[in-house]
């Protein structure tokens, strides 16, 4: 089974590298981007694991609480 | 005083540590691998700072999973002295040892300079060398030191006197010129509430030599020793 753990910043926590993306793409000449938000994506190649299992991996791994929100997808 | 300075795949701080340490009288300290799990018989630890595991999925992360990080949380619920210097203070915080985090510098910018920094508190065992107010110039090697965090922790660590130094200008001003990376509050150092875990970004292992530049990292170490003899007392 594959599951794919997808990881943002929260809204409130700054993300440096986002607002330089965004004036980036302003320097691309294309307007109309109001942000960007840089995450990461992790994907697990599972067996034979609870749902809580993968939930403990982003929560105390994946993911810093902290800072970031993570959302668990089953792919297949 | 026995300090064990822990060495994870990617330190580059932890000889700096050494050299620092054994420039002080009565010191004893040692290299700890990290896939030791006993620091039995040291009165310090400390975490140097450098790219532990490639600073991979996010400074810190990885290295708080270390076995010697067990060793490590014995010695803080003993009341040991932990210290975590730049990487040290990430890993702490990863580990849950201090409140909040460190994010990447406001400006993106990697920052390798000097900065001052204003003492807040001198009641800790940390600091004890110090007057309130007084600057430190010591120097500071790092891409991810805008400490950040919530604004129920941050009212927490002022109640509680947590935050020991912040970066502030040649007149002990808060400015935002003066911040170096971002952090909230111009925060460079905090402890926890019990008082014997401290993380710093600044090194100050990097200023133990007048010849190196600046001997204002002496301050934290000898504060740490003087604490020991008296706490023996």
């Amino acid at each position: 089974m594959k599951a794919r753990v997808t990881i943002m910043p929260q809204a409130a926590v700054l993300d440096p590298a986002g607002v330089a993306t965004a004036q980036a793409i302003g320097h691309l000449g294309i307007s109309g981007v109001r942000s960007v938000r840089i995450g990461k994506s992790i994907d697990l190649d599972i067996d034979g694991m609870t749902k809580e299992q993968l939930h403990q991996i982003c929560r105390d791994l994946l993911s810093n609480p902290v800072i970031e929100d993570y959302q668990l997808e089953i792919l297949s | 005083m026995r300090v064990a300075v822990l060495q994870f795949p990617g330190s580059n701080c932890d000889n700096d540590c050494l050299v620092a340490l054994r420039s002080f009288p009565d010191v004893t300290a040692e290299l700890v691998w990290h896939q030791e799990t006993s620091a039995e018989g040291f009165d310090v630890i400390i975490l140097p700072g450098g790219f532990s595991y490639g600073d991979y999925l996010r400074c810190g992360a990885i290295a708080r999973f270390s076995p010697i990080m067990k060793a490590v949380q014995q010695a803080a619920d003993q009341g040991k002295l932990i210290l975590g210097i730049c990487n040290g203070f990430q890993i702490l915080c990863e580990a849950g040892f201090l409140p909040g985090t460190l994010i990447r510098n406001r400006k993106l910018l990697f920052r390798c300079e000097s900065v001052i920094l204003r003492v807040e508190e001198n009641a800790t065992p940390f600091t004890n060398k110090c007057t309130p107010g007084q600057l430190l110039r010591l120097p500071i090697a790092h891409g991810e030191g805008c400490y950040t965090a919530d604004e129920k922790t941050l009212k927490e660590l002022e109640e509680h006197h947590q935050i020991l130094f912040r970066y502030c200008d040649d007149q002990g001003e808060l400015t935002t010129a003066a911040n170096p990376n971002g952090s909230m509050e111009n925060i460079a150092g905090i402890c926890n509430r019990q008082r014997n875990i401290i993380g710093l970004m600044p090194h100050p292992e990097r200023a133990c030599e007048a010849l190196l530049g600046g001997i204002d990292g002496r301050f934290i170490f000898q504060s740490m020793l003087d604490w020991k003899v008296k706490s023996e007392e």
